[in-house]
């Protein structure tokens, strides 16, 4: 295969980007799509030229580094996988595919495609967390949790923190991030006691960080790669209006 | 430098509580007076810095991730073993420790492992009180799965993204203490030199991976829990930025390096594709539960798996080991799946797989059951391969997965240098020659959530108002040794990049080094990684500059340091003529290809002493049996 990619290259958060074209050849379609990436940044750094920076990781949809708008979809064209899980068998011969950083005011570009998301940490720091020391923890049965709900609290938990949800979000919305966190919580036992603090206090950190609003378009959802429900958007609002009231 | 392991005395199950009412404590008023660095956020070092804060310690934590959630303990996907004994099938303390160092072919510490045992079940605790969703049963109770080397159920998991959840768990608890303030953490921020003080740790320089600033940072003890090197080999299971660098720079400060040759080979990889691969996807060890493995009886079966009949087909775990059959250890696992391949009967393109079969487990279970249990995975499988395995069976192939080895640590987890401690994957201490499934996530949290709390206070409690300035001359050259190395690598302006190098680099290894190894192998090794170091030093290709954003700088850094361990792993496998765990040597098995272990001549850890220009000094730390008898491991 030979294909074109159309790239986003932008040298840092103070400068200005532009889109550069590069032809890459002898792609076979087994590759992901971030090998082809490899072999392009190989030519590159041969060539003398600053190779493409991208942020990612672990290569297996688990780690959350990366995320890159690819051809105007968070994460590619396939449905519930990251970026660096798509594979070339997904593009045809001759195509030319645009890649883009995630766009939001919270995220800003580092380089290239690798953008900022500490926003997400510092939100975390304001609740996304069950206060219990070292050691005070009971016997781990002690507390039964019915399977319905200890499920969805996974399903909430599945969350990789990669971004997707804000950048494909006309208003970069935070809210099925955090929305994921609250629910999780809301949903065991153990989240309890602080159900009301934290769900206030990441919300106001969430509005600080300069996240927009919802407005229950459901983009998040269709394009995250762990397929975050909306319910779990829903959850957190009643648990904000539940504390707001109480 | 000190180079004893500190076991306390008294019996096995009594050691560890009679050694924490040994240790000296530091008063809690006390603690905020002393600062401690934690490299690396994953589970251990997250871990640890979240206890240490706790307690009332300042803690600086550095990571080279954007955030601890990033780090690779993320993907760690079967589970966490803890001898709870919930499914009451004789499941015991000394059951699960017996099961670890056997299953690490007795080159392990009795008492590490039997500490580590004990503190299992406090580790689940810990992680349901955090609200870590794991599986639980419709009376709304934990749910647990067997794994590879034992007979008993004792795995915790959260389908199949257990790491993920634990990471999360000491995540949480770490960031917790950032939104406090008790944690200072430096995203982006990498390790590059361990600094001494008067021989003892006392900080490290590290470089901004956004602005490419370099640092000095003072502390009373420095902590590391960065992981392993599996790496090394280029293509293996880990995250791509995972690497050797924070312990090789402690290890050329002179910390010693044990029993580098211990790495894990997992049996059930996706199969290497192209040449362009640039990482291997582990399957997890618990599609071995309900999955089958095998080959075409006939060579070169090229037949469709469907079009293959029963008679036709070896499932080689199950004739070979019929007490373990698919659930045999993974060191075993691995070997015999090169050893079928060897001998032609391999299937797909390259001959160098077999098959992980779930028909009959869909015919008995159901397609829904099978999904609810391992859904992830098959979708995994199906989109890197293009298969589905609901309707063909897995390829499989081992790959590089762990390493077992790791810096030298006495019982305390501190290593031979006085204040410097490793944790997690990074240390070597309590799986031997070869990790049972679900140990990593119970040996990283074990080190950072129980251990390492109680045990530092030992070191720091005479150091009470010990002030470390970072204008010392230790600091100052330490920086510039990494400075001019950046400036190094950035000047050769050579032809190769460094990948192409790593990628030559990981098949020396591979080859030499990997799965099986004998004599003349190893030595090719030795004679050839100095060479491609010499070629790396000369003709690498470094773009850019240090003050910048710059990954291939970062790599650079990185492979320098593997280029030298490669070496050191081939000189630590030619010293241990015995075949033990995942150490195979050629010349050292039985009738049957198993392995043959020599207990009288190498019953000991070899931790390695760097030498400049030189190669290593090998010390020797005999391992005692007082407990286990040692046995011909068998899983027949």
């Amino acid at each position: 295969m030979q294909i074109t990619l159309k790239v986003w290259r932008q040298p840092d958060a103070a400068s200005a980007g532009n889109f550069v074209s590069y032809d890459v050849d002898n792609v076979t379609e087994d590759m992901s799509f971030f090998e082809v990436m490899d072999m392009l940044n190989d030519t590159l750094v041969l060539k003398g030229e600053e190779p493409i920076a991208f942020d990612h990781d672990c290569r297996e949809g688990i780690c959350g580094t990366c995320g890159i708008f690819i051809d105007g979809r968070a994460h590619g064209p396939l449905q519930g996988v990251t970026s660096c899980q798509v594979h070339m068998r997904s593009f045809s011969d001759g195509q030319e595919i645009v890649v883009e950083p995630w766009r939001a005011t919270a995220f800003p570009v580092i380089k290239d495609l690798a953008v900022d998301r500490s926003a997400f940490d510092r939100i975390m720091q304001s609740g996304g967390y069950i206060s219990v020391n070292t050691g005070s923890g009971v016997d781990a049965n002690a507390t039964p949790i019915s399977k319905d709900s200890a499920d969805e609290a996974f399903d909430a938990a599945a969350c990789i923190g990669c971004g997707a949800c804000v950048a494909t979000c006309k208003n970069a919305s935070a809210m099925l991030f955090v929305g994921a966190k609250v629910s999780q919580y809301a949903l065991l036992p153990q989240g309890q006691p602080e159900a009301k603090e934290r769900v206030l206090n990441m919300v106001a950190t969430m509005d600080d960080e300069g996240f927009g609003s919802c407005t229950n378009t459901g983009a998040c959802e269709a394009e995250c790669p762990k397929e975050i429900s909306l319910e779990h958007i829903a959850r957190m609002n009643r648990e904000f209006i539940k504390a707001s009231l109480g | 430098m000190s180079f004893k392991s500190n076991i306390p005395d008294g019996p096995l199950s009594e050691k560890w509580t009679k050694h924490k009412f040994d240790l000296k404590l530091v008063n809690p008023a006390n603690k905020r007076k002393y600062d401690i660095i934690v490299v690396g956020t994953g589970l251990a070092g997250a871990s640890a810095a979240a206890s240490f804060a706790e307690l009332g310690y300042n803690v600086q934590a550095f990571s080279y991730h954007e955030s601890p959630r990033r780090a690779h303990s993320i993907a760690a996907q079967g589970g966490i073993n803890a001898a709870k004994n919930y499914p009451n099938d004789g499941d015991s303390i000394y059951r699960l420790f017996y099961d670890t160092i056997k299953g690490g072919d007795y080159r392990a510490r009795e008492a590490n492992v039997y500490r580590l045992a004990e503190i299992s079940n406090n580790i689940i605790d810990q992680c349901v009180a955090q609200g870590v969703p794991f599986a639980r049963e419709y009376g709304g109770l934990l749910d647990n799965r067997s794994f590879g080397g034992a007979q008993v159920s004792r795995t915790f998991y959260a389908r199949g993204q257990t790491g993920q959840q634990l990471l999360l768990g000491a995540y949480s608890a770490l960031i917790r203490q950032m939104g406090k303030g008790t944690v200072q953490f430096h995203p982006r921020n990498e390790m590059l030199d361990l600094v001494l003080v008067n021989g003892e740790a006392k900080g490290i320089i590290t470089r901004n991976l956004v602005t490419g600033e370099i640092n000095r940072h003072s502390a009373n003890a420095v902590v590391l829990a960065t992981g392993g090197y599996g790496n090394v080999f280029f293509l293996s299971t880990n995250a791509m930025a995972s690497n050797v660098t924070a312990a090789w720079r402690a290890h050329r400060r002179g910390a010693y390096f044990a029993n580098p040759c211990f790495t894990q080979i997992h049996p059930t990889c996706i199969p290497v594709s192209s040449e362009h691969q640039s990482k291997l996807t582990l399957m997890s060890e618990s599609l071995r539960n309900d999955g089958r493995v095998w080959v075409p009886k006939k060579k070169g079966d090229d037949r469709k798996p469907s079009d293959i009949p029963e008679e036709d087909r070896d499932y080689y775990l199950e004739r070979l080991y019929p007490s373990f059959g698919n659930l045999a250890p993974r060191d075993i696992a691995s070997r015999r799946a090169k050893e079928m391949c060897d001998k032609g009967h391999g299937v797909g393109s390259t001959g160098l797989a077999v098959y992980l079969d779930f028909s009959d487990a869909i015919i008995r279970l159901g397609r829904d059951a099978v999904s609810a249990k391992y859904g992830n995975l098959f979708d995994m499988y199906q989109q890197i391969t293009g298969d589905n395995p609901y309707e063909t069976p897995m390829r499989i192939y081992p790959a590089v997965h762990y390493t077992m080895g790791g810096l030298w640590v006495d019982y305390n987890l501190m290593s031979n240098v006085p204040g410097l401690f490793v944790l997690g994957e990074a240390n070597f201490s309590d799986h031997g020659a070869n990790r049972l499934g679900a140990s990593a996530l119970m040996q990283g949290l074990a080190d950072g959530y129980f251990i390492i709390p109680q045990t530092i206070g030992n070191y720091l409690s005479d150091k009470l108002n010990e002030t470390v300035y970072t204008d010392d001359s230790a600091f100052e050259s330490a920086e510039n040794d990494v400075r001019e190395r950046a400036e190094k690598l950035l000047s050769v302006n050579g032809s190769r990049t460094v990948d192409d190098i790593h990628k030559e680099l990981g098949k020396i290894l591979w080859d030499n080094v990997g799965m099986s190894r004998e004599a003349s192998g190893l030595k090719n090794a030795i004679e050839e990684i100095p060479a491609l170091r010499d070629e790396f030093w000369n003709n690498v290709r470094v773009p850019g500059n240090n003050e910048s954003f710059n990954p291939e700088l970062e790599k650079a850094g990185r492979v320098a340091d593997f280029l030298e361990l490669g070496e050191t792993m081939a000189r630590d496998a030619l010293s241990r003529e015995e075949s033990c765990g995942g150490h195979f040597r050629e010349e050292h098995q039985t009738e049957d290809n198993e392995a043959r272990r020599d207990d009288e001549r190498y019953t000991y850890v070899s931790a390695w002493e760097y030498q400049e220009g030189a190669s290593p000094n090998l010390h020797k730390e005999k391992l005692n049996f007082e407990s286990v008898s040692l046995t011909t491991r068998s899983y027949k």
